[in-house]
């Protein structure tokens, strides 16, 4: 596009590259049409009903992805035990809240913080000190796998593998117009996700660090030359992807009503599908692909039985690697 | 807490940790074949697994099928899924394909979970081991003749190693072949490979395939060790063990495959028995951190394992 318009007259390189544009665009159109006219067809209210549990869904999905995708963005680094540090913070939270009793806000709260802790822990013990080794991509990976494992089991030597309930009041609904309902639990979970993600999206647009950590994530070596304090923005970074899983973690737990030891990690092929949906390494993308994954898992149960809830997450997944390896809004990788 | 090591004294302990310890060997196999050999990351195998093991029950349950039959036929079918898993993601590379290879592998184990008709469901499937229970009668009675009769285990121990060692021939053989060189090749530099003519696409596609028939093999056996499968019994976990029992022998040995499947397991089985005051899920918590612990120090201290090459080790950045 740079060169067509550097040079005043587009070549036909240019011209069947528009052409393919306008072409997607048009798909994208008439696939929100046939989505919206197939969930229609189930009756209104259904999919109004469907779309409102799939916004709850979305919203720790989309929180969960955001946290994924800076760390890839910055670090290439694709981390298994990211769905772990969601079911970390989800245990703080209701170790503050059902075991010392208190209230769900603090008790958040400190899940956020400790898991954004653990992020910045697993930083400062081993992936620093991994970089300045030059570990290879396969030694990183099996490391993530570890550290999901040791985490994941953790939590289950201190808690056990029974099912465990924050202290909440999850009868209560909202009524909306419609005829609609949403628990109240599940309100507080779109206001909190949705105001955190908003903050976080407008941090990284216009904040010094969101600049610094864009800069890294395109060019590592250039954004230490230009004077970046690399170990800084990566450490951030993990500070905010901690936080944003612990975040995701106690509002899917709440939004759920129920944890195990085992739920991060069953959430964690989703949030990779969401990461990837939106082009992995791009922090708006997560977040869109994370809300859109939620609507499609919660659409699907219109269809088929809400058991393979969790399926439909896997199976975009693959058909996103194999369809659309670079994500929904296409650009093509840099590598 | 008190450890009574009087139980590692005992025979059946050795039997009971050698049987896992072969089976994860077989399964590992595979993922060293992949992993080690071509530089494919399968993180499906347990997929597989759990193709071959409720393949080989459902055709003896529902089919009636003849037990060597079913076993033959659940290795067949395991080596079409990876054909058409393989056919699907192998064009990715590298952390994409793990990611791929897990998916399809979380998706065989939502349809054990869900196609509660076909195979149980939670409940799982059980009953599909009549023909092996009588072959290991008629071997205990010709073990009995050599004063082994009281080992009730010993026939499965057997077989198990038999298979394991008839598949380290058959791949270390391979190893040397034209066709083992070319695998070597594309781990090293897949373009270079390519350049020289030979169908890359291909060599994964067969490397692949045969490690899932290995991981059939190997979930044949656990069916029978276990005489109850249901879809836990094939979790992620399951490659993730098999990946730590990976990198402790070393990339790039099938051998240390074997060495690092009973140094794992001996730790693991020992684990459950220091008398920690620990109910039966915090026990399995433990012995699973131990995994990931494993996993972590050896990726950071010495990331070619026990018996690895440096030379062989193909981590890409």
């Amino acid at each position: 596009m740079l060169n067509a318009a550097r040079r005043g007259t587009p070549s036909p390189a240019d011209t069947r590259a528009a052409a393919v544009r306008a072409a997607r665009r048009w798909i994208a159109a008439a696939l929100a049409v046939a989505v919206a006219a197939l969930l229609a067809s189930r009756g209104v209210e259904t999919a109004a009903q469907a779309t409102i549990n799939g916004l709850v869904t979305g919203t720790y999905f989309a929180l969960g992805a955001v946290g994924l995708s800076l760390v890839f963005g910055v670090l290439r680094l694709v981390n298994f035990a990211h769905g772990d540090m969601l079911t970390f913070g989800a245990y703080v939270a209701l170790l503050l809240n059902a075991a010392l009793g208190w209230p769900i806000v603090p008790a958040t709260l400190g899940g956020v913080l400790a898991t954004a802790a653990l992020a910045a822990a697993s930083e400062l013990a081993i992936w620093r000190p991994m970089r300045a080794r030059r570990a290879g991509g396969f030694q990183l990976l099996l490391i993530t796998v570890g550290l999901a494992f040791v985490i994941r089991n953790g939590v289950q030597l201190v808690a056990g593998a029974d099912p465990l309930q924050l202290r909440l009041d999850v009868t209560t609904a909202v009524a909306l117009p419609g005829g609609l309902r949403i628990g109240t639990v599940e309100l507080w979970v779109v206001v909190t996700g949705l105001g955190a993600l908003l903050a976080v999206a407008t941090l990284l647009r216009y904040g010094r660090l969101g600049k610094e950590m864009r800069a890294l994530a395109d060019n590592l070596s250039l954004a230490e030359v230009a004077g970046i304090d690399t170990g800084r923005v990566i450490l951030a970074t993990w500070l905010f992807a901690g936080a944003l899983a612990g975040l995701a973690g106690v509002l899917s737990s709440a939004a759920a009503g129920i944890l195990t030891p085992n739920f991060g990690f069953q959430l964690l092929l989703s949030l990779f599908a969401a990461t990837i949906l939106g082009g992995i390494g791009n922090a708006y993308g997560a977040l869109a692909g994370g809300l859109l994954l939620g609507f499609a898992e919660e659409w699907s149960t219109m269809f088929v039985d809400a058991r393979w809830k969790l399926a439909v997450g896997f199976v975009i997944l693959i058909l996103t690697l194999l369809v659309r390896p670079n994500g929904l809004l296409g650009r093509p990788a840099l590598k | 807490m008190t450890i009574d090591l009087t139980a590692l004294a005992a025979p059946d302990f050795w039997i009971g940790v050698g049987i896992v310890a072969g089976i994860y060997s077989i399964f590992s196999l595979g993922l060293q074949l992949n992993v080690g050999f071509t530089g494919i990351l399968n993180f499906g195998q347990a997929g597989f697994m759990a193709v071959g093991a409720y393949a080989m029950a459902i055709l003896i349950l529902k089919l009636h099928w003849p037990a060597p039959a079913a076993i033959a036929a659940s290795t067949a079918i395991a080596m079409l899924a990876g054909i058409v898993i393989g056919a699907a993601s192998l064009r990715l590379s590298g952390d994409y394909l793990a990611m791929a290879t897990i998916a399809a592998a979380q998706l065989v184990g939502g349809v054990a979970q869900n196609a509660a008709p076909l195979t149980g469901g939670n409940q799982g499937l059980l009953g599909y081991d009549a023909a092996w229970a009588a072959l290991a009668r008629w071997m205990l009675a010709r073990l009995r003749a050599v004063g082994l009769g009281d080992q009730s285990q010993l026939p499965l121990f057997i077989v198990t190693w038999a298979i394991f060692g008839l598949a380290l021939a058959l791949l270390t053989g391979l190893r040397g072949t034209p066709w083992g060189r070319v695998l070597r090749a594309i781990r090293e530099d897949e373009a270079a490979a390519a350049a020289l003519g030979k169908n890359v696409f291909a060599y994964k596609l067969q490397s692949l395939a045969i490690a899932a028939a290995l991981a059939a093999l190997a979930g044949d056996l656990l069916a029978l060790n276990i005489t109850l499968i249901y879809p836990q019994s094939f979790s992620a976990d399951v490659t993730f063990i098999g990946f730590a029992v990976l990198v402790l022998g070393g990339l790039g040995s099938f051998a240390g495959v074997a060495l690092g499947s009973v140094l794992l397991w001996t730790v693991l089985e020992a684990a459950s028995f220091v008398r920690l005051p620990l109910a039966a899920d915090k026990v399995a918590a433990v012995q699973m951190l131990i995994v990931g612990l494993v996993l972590i120090a050896v990726m950071v201290w010495r990331p070619e394992g026990l018996r690895g090459k440096r030379e062989e080790m193909v981590l890409r950045g």
